[in-house]
């Protein structure tokens, strides 16, 4: 037994009552202001990319600010609420920030930002008045090769050139938060969007309710001040992405929860050979199934954001990737079955549950598929 | 409450320990000393072996006995008894049966059965045939029961008979505790798939069972049997067990022993994710042992059984797939022997493979706990029945 495996630290998993009346507050929120209606106008419209009212809300209920501490206006929660946060946005597939912003941006900003920089930027993530995104990746997409933008510097001055692929909320972000190359080695900087040399390209993308955009900056000049000082860059991209990865898991469940739901409900109530279709075992026995693969998935994904908020390291870097990559199967198969126990309504535009599919896959695929997260499990463990 | 529940066990372990130290003491007198100290069965009345606390104390005290050098083995080894056995005789049974039976069941002085599975009666429990009827103050038994855990071994079985054939199929059972070495009762092995007789298939012939060890009403067998079938699984697939531990653990070691680093990626993926699955399923039983002590038990406590029994045959099939051509010898080959309890931890990888293809049948199939989980979880409606509200005579059985 490999040293990791021996003895993971015990975190609790019962919600504390004020976690309670957080997501029964939540899932109310968005039930009304993330209906399906509401989403398929959000995700049709050419701009903004995001719900702003329901942006605006969140603010103002203090949810974008959870995981900032008090002093740069956040409310110096966790992340074990945030993640109650984000299991219902992903039950709604609510169309707002949370995933660049307030998990990507905000970890990558708390990782690797000074003192003066976190207090200059995250009083307005609180506020939602800023909305960071992540620009990491190269045209290729590879997670693990270096970033496709290249930092030179020229006295107090930086010059960004390059492209950055797949930013999640690239084009309506506020603010980027770009990893470079520097020579040898790594940097983050923050840029405003509208920042002269930097042009945003919506994707096409499979997924209408999470936008991706490529960026290009051409000679873009950032000041050192705008370059995050506050401890090495690669820890502090490290960070947000492994927060990510979380994020995503516990996201994932969410969709998941959902379409166990709705499925459930239709198997009671379609009738068809004078029987409701719940009661065929080939019916009855998926839903079955599904319902032990989402409360391992819950399992796997809570425990991943306990640990992170309980800063167990050594565990996280087991608990995120066993997360992501049991989750996202779950998520997608969940998905898929859910359109084929629908019939033909379900493979129609009109019902929602293609929406889920589709988030389904590309969460699968965002941030390291299960192959390549469970690569990464396999090392730790020395398998 | 829970800190003094905490003191007074803890309290009595220190006491039990002091006059009977566990490495030093034998097997026997220690689980008597044990009963004797309320440490058997914690939840259960004060002199019957418990203290009258919550059951997830128990594990405090299996741990400590483990780890002070001690042995918890009777509860695997007549775990018929210690497992489904005593919770049925708390609830249902007599004052009399509870202290004629519970403390030589768990000293494994006397070994336990379950006589419930009939040749024509399995999933569907409720079509049993085996009968008994009443004269005067015992009954006489006549049937055949089948797959038998332990009837070689038993002294006393747990047996669920046909009282009344005019009454619909649920209603007209009475559960009795047989003795099993009485005139009548003819035991024979059944030899499964790995060769060895864990199983027999009983035989009843004008059996005589006093109606003093009648558990429950007459008519009312359905109940208690159902009582047993709980505790049987909630034992199943439940326990917290260490991180890489069971059928992963042996995976994960033969991986190493036999591929390491430069093993296969398409295989090593493969272990993975039957890693990364095994510990879901871990975490869940953390997470509903949790909810079931400390807050509000979900959906997360029923599900273990089927998904424990369909990951460990996934997981021990892979592992012989990893043997490569060793997969294709039987170790020791096909000894044709009666174990001294169930086997179904111990032996070669080859072994196992075998012997979980059991998890998903005994203790309710993996498509009857689908059934239930979609009806009484989910609560999709039923199956149309043939063989409600029609007295047992009448309904078709094979
Ligand atoms: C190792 C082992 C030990 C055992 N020990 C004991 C013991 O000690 N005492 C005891 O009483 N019994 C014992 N059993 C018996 C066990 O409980 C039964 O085998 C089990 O309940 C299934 O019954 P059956 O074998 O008659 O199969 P059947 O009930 O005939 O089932 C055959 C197949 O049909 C399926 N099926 C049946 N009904 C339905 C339905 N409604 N919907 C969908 N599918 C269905 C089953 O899932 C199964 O795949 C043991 C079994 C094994 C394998």
């Amino acid at each position: 037994m490999s040293a990791h495996a021996a003895a993971p630290p015990t975190v609790s998993y019962v919600l504390t009552d004020e976690q309670r009346q957080l997501q029964e507050m939540v899932r109310d929120l968005f039930a009304q202001r993330a209906a399906p209606d509401r989403v398929r106008e959000v995700m049709l419209a050419e701009t903004p990319g995001y719900d702003d009212a329901l942006w605006q809300e969140l603010a103002n209920y203090g949810l974008l600010g959870l995981t900032i501490p008090e002093a740069h206006g956040g409310s110096g929660a966790s992340f074990a609420e945030l993640a109650i946060v984000l299991e219902e946005a992903g039950r709604r597939l609510a169309p707002v920030p949370l995933l660049s912003s307030a998990v990507l941006g905000t970890e990558a900003v708390l990782g690797g930002a000074t003192e003066a920089q976190a207090a200059a930027l995250l009083p307005g993530v609180a506020a939602g008045t800023t909305r960071l995104a992540l620009a990491h990746l190269d045209l290729g997409g590879d997670l693990l090769a270096a970033p496709g933008v290249v930092a030179s510097r020229d006295g107090a001055t930086w010059h960004l050139d390059g492209t950055a692929a797949y930013v999640i909320d690239g084009a309506s972000a506020t603010h980027l938060v770009v990893a470079a190359r520097a020579g040898d080695d790594l940097e983050l900087f923050v840029v405003p969007g509208d920042a002269p040399g930097v042009s945003r390209t919506p994707v096409e993308v499979l997924d209408l309710t999470r936008p991706l955009a490529t960026v290009e900056f051409a000679g873009v000049e950032v000041a050192e001040e705008d370059r995050l000082a506050g401890g090495p860059a690669m820890a502090a991209l490290h960070r947000a992405l492994t927060a990510g990865v979380v994020a995503i898991a516990v996201e994932q469940v969410g969709g998941t929860a959902h379409t166990l739901e709705a499925c459930t409900a239709y198997a009671r109530d379609r009738i068809q050979f004078g029987r409701a279709i719940g009661s065929f075992q080939a019916v009855k026995h998926r839903l079955a199934e599904l319902l032990v693969e989402l409360e391992s998935a819950r399992s796997a994904a809570i425990h991943a954001a306990r640990v992170l908020a309980a800063g167990e390291r050594e565990e996280l870097a087991i608990a995120a990737p066993l997360a992501k990559s049991y989750c996202s199967e779950v998520y997608e198969r969940s998905a898929a079955d859910g359109i084929q126990l629908f019939g033909g309504i379900g493979f129609t535009w009109e019902h929602d549950q293609h929406l889920y599919l589709k988030r389904a896959k590309s969460t699968k695929l965002l941030l390291g598929d299960p192959k390549h997260h469970r690569a990464l499990l396999g090392e730790l463990l020395a398998l | 409450m829970g800190v003094d529940e905490r003191g007074l066990i803890v309290e009595r372990i220190e006491a039990l320990f002091a006059s009977h130290p566990p490495a030093d003491t034998d097997e026997r007198s220690f689980w008597g000393a044990q009963f004797d100290h309320g440490l058997a069965w914690v939840q259960f009345p004060e002199g019957l072996g418990g203290s009258g606390v919550s059951p997830r104390w128990q594990a405090v005290v299996d741990q400590r006995i483990n780890d002070a050098g001690g042995s918890t083995r009777n509860r695997i080894n007549n775990v018929l008894g210690i497992g489904m056995g005593a919770g049925t005789i708390i609830a249902h049974g007599t004052d009399e049966h509870r202290a004629r039976f519970l403390r030589p069941m768990f000293t494994m002085e006397e070994i336990w059965c379950q006589l419930f599975s009939e040749p024509g009666a399995g999933s569907d429990l409720a079509a049993l045939s085996t009968s008994a009827v009443r004269e005067d103050d015992h009954w006489i038994v006549n049937g055949q029961k089948v797959w038998t855990t332990l009837g070689h071994l038993a002294k006393w079985g747990l047996l669920v008979t046909r009282t009344d054939p005019d009454q619909p199929k649920h209603a007209g059972m009475t559960y009795f505790i047989v003795d099993m070495e009485a005139d009548g009762v003819d035991v024979r092995p059944l030899y499964q798939i790995t060769g060895e007789a864990e199983f027999n298939e009983v035989y009843f012939t004008d059996v005589v069972i006093g109606d003093e060890l009648r558990v429950g009403e007459v008519g009312q067998g359905w109940g208690v049997a159902m009582t047993t079938l709980m505790n049987e699984r909630v034992a199943i697939g439940g326990t917290v067990q260490p991180r890489e531990s069971g059928a992963i653990g042996e995976a994960v070691q033969v991986w190493r022993e036999r591929h390491g680093e430069d093993g296969d990626p398409v295989a090593r993926d493969q272990l993975l994710q039957l890693w990364a699955a095994a510990e879901a399923m871990r975490l869940t039983t953390v997470r509903a042992k949790e909810a079931a002590t400390s807050g509000t038990p979900g959906p997360e406590g029923s599900t273990a059984k089927l998904q424990w029994a369909e990951l460990n045959k996934r997981i021990t099939s892979f592992t012989v797939d990893l043997l490569g051509p060793e997969g294709l010898t039987y170790p020791g080959g096909y000894s044709f022997t009666r174990p001294d309890g169930s086997a179904d931890v111990d032996g070669a990888p080859h072994k196992r493979f075998l012997r979980a293809r059991a998890n998903s049948i005994e203790g309710g199939t993996s498509e009857i706990m689908k059934n239930i989980l979609g009806e009484r979880v989910l609560g999709l409606p039923g199956e149309p029945r043939v063989d409600k509200d029609v007295p047992w005579r009448e309904v078709p059985r094979s």
